[in-house]
């Protein structure tokens, strides 16, 4: 090909990626409706839906609403659990996808972080495991842990004590300050962390005066939540040493060089998928044409390339 | 399922805010009767779900209402514009079930999926009956259509401006002998034909969707039989497994 002398692959914590693109948990499933359309191996990896030791049928519908440049969603965790997830879906997975897959494990306690995450560690698909401390559409759990920096430190020492292979702390934006929470995690051993989940947010319906979302709150992704994210990811850059992955209203090529200069080592896409299930490989594509445009050789060299 | 870009080649008003857009693109991921297409439109961050009216070689027909900002603006697309459309979504109607003498039930613009299914089962020498309900006679549309098919049409409107007086399930004695029934509409009507009836039935949901093909579980329902997607597994669902 003509990608020359290009070098796309970055590596997080020993895991080398083909490319820094990840399609974010939730908005990718297992895979299965995305290797229908692409050959879904050309991805860097990709993070599977949120999934916790008990199944969950998650909130009530309606679960999704739009609003100017993104979409809220309170989707709340549905997901087959942990045993399901391991016996059947990640063999199903291992057909269309041969690639080492970042587990997305969330928790009510410390002990479902514990047992869930002991659980995937021994799966050998699994090449890293990302732990959700953020899920703002659950109820005494989820984000409560991601909101400061001392229980966010607790999961992270409890989950590396059963664990072997990579751990990313999962951070919400929803805080005063998220680079004390990153840097709790650091400290607590922390692999990495991933950021951004997503913004609470509302809307209303206007002629029944009510919350549009069963659920009452939601969490905003797409486009409208980029800036915030890029600056997240440059706050917790300056604050800590280990790789971030960043996330937030990625929707181009542009974007994922954006956020990799504000300091992120790999980049999600999530919302994007959803509006169109073509959104990573068009940015995979069209990665080399912006790399040379900006005259990078090689991706690894732009980390935090604007601090 | 499959991307592609349709041309619009008509789009005129059959009601005040009833439009019909003829699109003209790579139908080939359409395989069933009320399967739904999901439209990109420019300024909106979400696809809007529309129904399959009908499929005719290269040529989509919708049939939409407006009620927001984005059918808004598909009722003042010219034709010429270029849609971004992803089709073949949804399970659509099973017909193996169908029998002798169906009934279709469409509520406003639930009727528009009627029209292919119609459509299907005359093909198969099937006896088609259609019941379309709506609240007055100026909403009525697409009652001569059906009947061009050879359908047999009976318009129920809630204040008797056309056909019967009441709701379409005032309609049902007056079918005669029913084999099976198809319906499509807003989801009291659904539920007041599952409980005035016992044949075998399919009934099309609708819900707020992240992505229109089974990726973000945004639209899941709880079954008889485990939770669905109303996206991916649905939108139709036969009585069997519908919880109320
Ligand atoms: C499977 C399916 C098939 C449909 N078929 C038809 C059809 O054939 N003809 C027709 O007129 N309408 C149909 N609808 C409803 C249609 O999707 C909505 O009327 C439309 O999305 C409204 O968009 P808007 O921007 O005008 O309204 P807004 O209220 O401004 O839309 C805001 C958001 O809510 C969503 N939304 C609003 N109403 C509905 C609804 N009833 N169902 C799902 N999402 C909604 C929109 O998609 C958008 O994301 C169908 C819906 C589904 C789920
Ligand atoms: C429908 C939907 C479901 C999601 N589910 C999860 C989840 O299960 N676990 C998780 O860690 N993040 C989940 N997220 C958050 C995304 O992974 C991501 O952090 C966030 O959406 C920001 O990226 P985006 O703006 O590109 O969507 C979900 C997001 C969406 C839109
Ligand atoms: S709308 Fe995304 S799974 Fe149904």
């Amino acid at each position: 090909m003509v990608n020359d002398n290009l070098n796309l692959k970055v590596n997080l914590s020993g895991l080398e990626l083909d490319n820094p693109i990840i399609p974010a948990s939730g908005t990718f499933g297992f895979g299965y409706e995305f290797a229908e359309l692409y050959d879904i191996n050309i991805l860097g990896s990709f993070s599977f839906k949120g999934t916790t030791v008990s199944p969950r049928y998650g909130n009530d519908t309606p679960r999704i609403a739009e609003t100017a440049s993104g979409m809220l969603n309170s989707v709340g965790l549905q997901n087959p659990g942990i045993e399901k997830v391991i016996s059947e879906e990640l063999p199903k997975l291992k057909k269309c996808f041969n690639k080492p897959v970042i587990a997305n494990i969330s928790g009510f306690s410390i002990d479902d972080y514990v047992t869930a995450c002991r659980l995937i560690d021994r799966q050998e698909q699994v090449g890293l495991i990302e732990v959700n401390i953020s899920c703002p559409n659950v109820h005494n759990g989820g984000m409560s842990f991601g909101a400061s920096a001392q229980a966010a430190a607790e999961v992270t020492k409890a989950v590396k004590a059963v664990t072997t292979k990579p751990i990313y702390m999962k951070l919400t934006p929803n805080v005063t300050d998220i680079a004390e929470i990153a840097k709790g995690c650091e400290s607590a051993g922390a692999d990495g962390v991933s950021l951004i989940n997503t913004l609470l947010g509302m809307r209303l319906d206007l002629r029944k005066r009510k919350p549009l979302l069963a659920n009452t709150t939601g969490g905003l992704s797409g486009p409208a939540v980029f800036p915030v994210a890029v600056r997240c990811v440059w706050q917790v850059y300056n604050a800590v040493k280990i790789p971030i992955i960043g996330m937030g209203g990625v929707s181009s090529a542009e974007d994922v060089i954006e956020m990799m200069m504000a300091g992120a080592t790999a980049v999600q896409v999530g919302a994007a998928n959803l509006v169109d299930p073509f959104a990573c490989k068009k940015i995979i594509e069209d990665l080399p044409r912006v790399m040379k445009k900006y005259r990078i050789d090689d991706l690894s060299d732009i980390i935090g390339g604007a601090h | 399922m499959k991307q592609g870009y349709f041309e619009i080649i008509e789009n005129v008003a059959l009601t005040r805010d009833v439009f019909r857009m003829k699109l003209q693109g790579d139908t080939s991921a359409i395989t069933a009767a009320g399967q739904f297409v999901n439209i990109k439109l420019d300024g909106f961050f979400l696809r809007r779900p529309i129904s399959v009216c009908d499929v005719e070689g290269e040529v989509l027909t919708i049939i939409y209402k407006v009620v927001g900002d984005g059918t808004h603006l598909l009722a003042h697309m010219s034709t010429g514009t270029k849609l971004d459309i992803l089709t073949g979504l949804g399970n659509g109607y099973a017909l193996e079930k169908s029998g002798s003498s169906p009934l279709l039930i469409g509520g406003g613009v639930g009727v528009p999926p009627m029209y292919n299914l119609a459509k299907r089962l005359i093909a198969q020498d099937k006896k088609v009956t259609v019941i379309m309900g709506f609240n007055a006679s100026n909403e009525l549309f697409y009652k001569d259509e059906f009947e061009a098919l050879g359908a047999r049409v009976l318009v129920t409107t809630v204040d008797g401006s056309a056909g019967i007086k009441g709701f379409v399930t005032d309609a049902i004695a007056e079918a005669g002998d029913v084999s099976c029934i198809y319906t499509c509409g807003p989801e009291p009507m659904l539920k007041a034909i599952y409980n005035a009836t016992d044949c075998p039935a399919y009934f099309s949901f609708e819900e707020r969707m992240g992505c229109g093909f089974g990726a973000c579980v945004g639209c899941t329902c709880k079954t008889k039989y485990g939770n669905k997607r109303i996206c991916k597994d649905g939108p139709v669902l036969c009585r069997e497994e519908i919880i109320w």
